[in-house]
């Protein structure tokens, strides 16, 4: 497997602390991404992991503490700011554009780096088309890589349920993110299509070098996949590591198994 | 200048048509509250439920039955028929859409209440129907502590009192039977509610039902003051910013929302209409829910609700 | 010919996204455009029935096209964008009384600064143009509550815009140039030294007019600009964690829909109404344009026109059907039975096929595309 080649921090996550009313759903978490690397969050249900996500792009806001992403730190993160910084994410319950064929769901991903304004759109025509063209190519090199070129016009919605979590990806990809949030991709997937799924989020870490930060329950994914690994039970981290230290981990296990407190 | 004898009486005057507005505001609240749907049809509701009792009441009046009997046999009579419509609208309309999102089951109400409109002046008529079940005429309060004294219509006075009567037994029926905690069940999560068994299209059978009732008080009240006519639905959209003010989810905010609404668009109207032209209330409600919205979008009463992703 | 697109490639992607990237549908559309163009100009110019009579160009032709293109208006805010309003015909109104001022002359007294803002009468076109700009820019307005609010809430906020402009131009006598009726004319309809007066005439003024948006705004939705609609209305949180900015798109979608239902009255007050009061312009106007959308298909310009035929149709069949069948009903009860059967359809449409007639006939292609096999 191959490791990142640098140490250099991407992101960085200190004493981030969420609540709502009185439910506390992250409590002073701090853990960092690196450059490059494929790194998970794994936790039982309810742990925060979603959560984590969620600060990471600005959906939500933290109550306490700071994120430092590349070189810049905030309080908190702001939706548009994460999209433009190169934050790009796909989401647990499939968040597709439902009314738009698959094409035009990878192509919206394109948004940030189209240029052309209302009148020029409007009028389609010399640099409007032109632009329409090109990022039709890239993303005509994404519906290649991911496989799935015979369904590009088809609603999204008519699609199963694989299909939409790749087209998912697809969208993610298209901003050509230096960030990707992976909130359980493989959900509710069969072995066949988990196997896919991983083989693209390898292929886009090698090929892109993409940094990717997963969620993900199936253990033996994470183990295979990831360079380290952060556990969250009940919004505290409690481990953080390769996958082996954390597979010793007995706070680890007791979390995962129930220990009688 | 205005005195202050003129305020009371254009303010108690503005609360009491504000009561009329959350008469049929709480009957959107009820349908909004068990089935997230926004009813734009509660208007028609209201003519439908009056144009059959003042019909109804009006032919047995002319076959020569005393008026009591007439009274019982139409309101029965015009029950019937929104029990009929409750359960023609979940079997035809909202039961199919069940899983639909918001915007379509609206965009259905609307389609809903053209069909009443429609149905209801084709078989009952199409004319302004006097209707008179409360007494209309006025009381004379205070006459020593101001000049002319306060005039305040019995009418309005009936109208508050059977709003209370109506909100307080909704809060018992939503509090403390069966059919009202499903009802609260089905309104959090209907696929939950439906896995623990909750017959989730007789629920909305009840609440369609419930709302119809609602309206078919409103209509007495409406009716008696206003005549039962088309343009009845006009002013119950009106309830709209109701809702607004009030919170979508609230049956106390759909009655402070009506207060509101009612004494502020008679206060403007009064004070300040004079200034920019008449009419005011025309719109006031509206404006005023839109600066609500911008300022509280859940509305006074109304519950935040935490977006999720 | 058989309707088959077996043998047609297309080897670039600029083919590939044309608006008929199918030949047929190219060849129909030619067509069509060729008898809206010049087929009916000539029947009428020949005088063949029914296209002789002024009837089917001013109570028929000339309404449909131009509520074809509020609908496109409207299509683009509540079936692209998801934003629903109640209060196109307000925006319509601002078209029209903002043409009107402006093709009649402005003059704003400010005495308390001593002088005054005048504006001299406009050539129509301009005045036609800038109303829709008006009307955009009030859009702009009333969409900005949008950004905080959504769906069933937004509905009541363009409410507020439909009943304060409705008041607005009924109570400021400034709008109408103080006709102590309240009714006001349109202004000569010149356009570059040409008189438009006959029926053909205005029915060919409205169907550039018509042609031009109904292009315009195809490219406008199937580019980027329209992906941002459609994301914000199918998902808005996923869309704004992509980049997509909701102020942007959905004001830009206010802007663009307000425009063109602004043109779009103002159309309807001088071509089609040339004299009018604000009655014109009321909610049942609103709700009538929701209808054409929903009945027409939410989401597809093609379905702007459907449904703006199908409103304007129906009624003159209630009128003629049961006539000639010897059943004549009266003015009430054909209105009403309209009411219930609006209803109705836009129930049905919304449970059976929520994208209207216009999914309709797509599918109708797709079935004719393989015929004689099922699939």
């Amino acid at each position: 497997m191959r490791m990142p080649d640098t140490s250099e921090l991407l992101l960085q996550v200190e004493g981030v602390s969420l609540a709502f009313g009185g439910v506390k759903a992250l409590r002073d978490v701090s853990f960092d991404i690196r450059k490059g690397e494929i790194r998970a969050i794994i936790g039982p249900n309810g742990a925060g992991k979603t959560s984590m996500l969620n600060v990471i792009n600005g959906f939500y806001h933290p109550n306490h503490g700071a994120i430092t992403f590349k070189g810049r730190t905030r309080a908190q993160m702001q939706p548009y700011e994460a999209s433009r910084g190169g934050i790009a994410r796909t989401f647990q319950n499939v968040a597709l554009f439902k009314g738009m064929s698959a094409l035009d769901n990878i192509m919206a991903g394109r948004t940030l780096k189209m240029r052309r304004g209302l009148l020029w759109q409007m009028l389609r025509y010399g640099p409007a088309l032109a632009e329409e063209i090109e990022h039709r190519h890239r993303v005509e090199e994404i519906i290649d890589f991911l496989e799935i070129e015979a369904i590009r016009k088809v609603p999204v919605a008519r699609l199963p349920y694989g299909l939409q979590k790749r087209v998912e990806l697809g969208r993610a990809l298209a901003m050509e993110p230096d960030l990707l949030l992976l909130d359980e991709p493989m959900a509710g997937m069969n072995l066949e299509e988990k196997e896919d799924m991983s083989r693209f989020i390898i292929d886009v870490n090698n090929h892109y070098g993409t940094t990717i930060a997963l969620i993900e329950h199936d253990m033996a994914v994470v183990m295979d996949l990831s360079h380290r690994v952060a556990v969250l039970d009940h919004g505290v981290k409690i481990a953080d590591g390769t996958p082996d230290e954390v597979k010793e981990n007995q706070g680890v296990i007791d979390a995962y198994l129930g220990v009688a407190h | 200048m205005i005195g202050l004898g003129q305020f009371l009486e254009v303010l108690i005057g503005g609360l009491m048509s504000g009561v009329l507005y959350s008469l049929v505001a709480l009957g959107f609240v009820l349908i909004f509250k068990a089935s997230g749907v926004f009813n734009f049809a509660q208007g028609a509701m209201v003519l439908l439920a009056g144009l059959a009792l003042v019909r109804s009441l009006d032919l047995l009046v002319a076959w020569g039955f005393p008026l009591w009997v007439a009274i019982i046999f139409g309101i029965s009579f015009a029950a019937v028929i929104m029990v009929i419509t409750a359960w023609l609208i979940e079997r035809l309309v909202i039961g199919p859409l069940v899983n639909q999102d918001g915007l379509t089951l609206f965009m259905s109400t609307i389609g809903v209440t053209f069909i009443l409109e429609g149905a209801a002046q084709m078989i009952f008529g199409s004319d302004a129907y006097p209707l008179r079940l409360f007494p209309t005429d006025v009381w004379l309060l205070f006459e020593d502590l101001f000049p002319g004294g306060i005039l305040v219509n019995k009418l309005d006075v009936w109208g508050g009192f059977i709003a209370g009567i109506l909100v307080a037994g909704l809060a018992i029926f939503f509090e403390r039977t069966k059919t009202g905690r499903a009802l609260r069940a089905v309104a959090d999560d209907h696929l939950a509610a439906q896995s623990v068994g909750i017959p989730i299209s007789w629920i909305w059978f009840v609440v369609w039902l419930a709302a119809g009732l609602v309206a078919l008080v409103a209509a007495t009240v409406w009716g008696t003051k206003l005549g039962v006519q088309f343009s009845i639905t006009f002013l119950a959209l009106k309830a709209l910013p109701v809702l607004i003010i009030g919170g979508l989810t609230s049956v106390p905010g759909a009655i402070v929302g009506g207060l509101i609404v009612g004494a502020g668009e008679k206060i403007a109207e009064v004070f300040l209409g004079s200034y920019i032209g008449g009419g005011i209330e025309y719109w006031f409600a509206y404006v005023l829910a839109l600066a609500v919205l911008l300022v509280r979008p859940q509305g006074l009463f109304g519950e935040r609700i935490i977006e999720r992703i | 010919m058989l309707y088959r697109e077996a043998g047609q490639f297309k080897t670039t992607y600029a083919e590939d996204m044309a608006i008929f990237p199918i030949r047929q549908d190219r060849m129909a559309i030619a067509i069509l455009l060729g008898i809206a163009f010049i087929g009916v100009p000539l029947l009428a110019d020949f005088d063949i029935w029914p296209f002789g009579s002024d009837y089917l160009l001013r109570a028929i032709l000339l309404p449909f096209l131009i509520l074809a293109l509020a609908a496109i208006g409207v299509n683009i805010l509540v079936g692209y964008c998801g934003q629903i309003s109640l209060g196109s015909g307000a925006f319509m109104a601002i078209g029209a009384y903002s043409a009107y001022k402006l093709g009649t002359g402005v003059h704003i007294p400010l005495a308390w600064l001593g002088f005054a803002i005048s504006i001299p009468p406009l050539p129509v076109l301009l005045a036609i143009l800038l109303g829709g700009l008006t009307a955009a820019s009030a859009g702009i307005l009333f969409g900005v509550p949008s950004l905080r609010i959504k769906g069933l809430y937004l509905a009541v906020a363009t409410l507020a815009a439909q009943f304060f402009f409705d008041w607005v131009f009924l109570r400021v006598s400034w709008f109408t140039n103080y006709a102590p009726s309240g009714s006001v004319n349109a202004p000569t309809l010149d356009f570059f030294g040409l008189n438009v007066g006959t029926p053909i005439e205005r029915y060919l003024l409205c169907l550039i007019f018509v042609t031009v948006f109904a292009v315009l705004a195809k490219n406008l939705v199937r580019g980027n600009l329209g992906r941002q609609w459609m994301a914000i209305r199918d998902m808005d949180i996923a869309a704004e964690l992509i980049g997509i900015r909701p102020l942007y798109a959905k004001l830009t979608a206010f802007a663009v829909s307000s425009f063109i239902i602004g043109v779009a009255g103002a159309l309807w007050a001088f071509v089609y109404l040339g004299s009018w009061e604000p009655l014109a312009f009321s909610i049942d106007r609103s709700l009538q344009l929701l209808f054409m959308v929903i009945i027409g298909g939410l989401g597809s310009i093609m379905g702007a026109f459907v449904g703006a035929a199908f409103i304007l149709i129906l009624p003159i069949l209630l009128n003629r059907i049961p006539s000639e069948l010897g059943v004549p009903l009266s003015t009430e009860t054909i209105t009403h039975l309209e009411f219930i059967i609006f209803g109705s359809l836009i129930c049905y449409l919304l449970i059976k096929e929520p994208h209207g007639f216009a999914r309709l006939i797509s599918l109708g292609k797709e079935k004719l595309r393989l015929w004689p096999f099922p699939y």
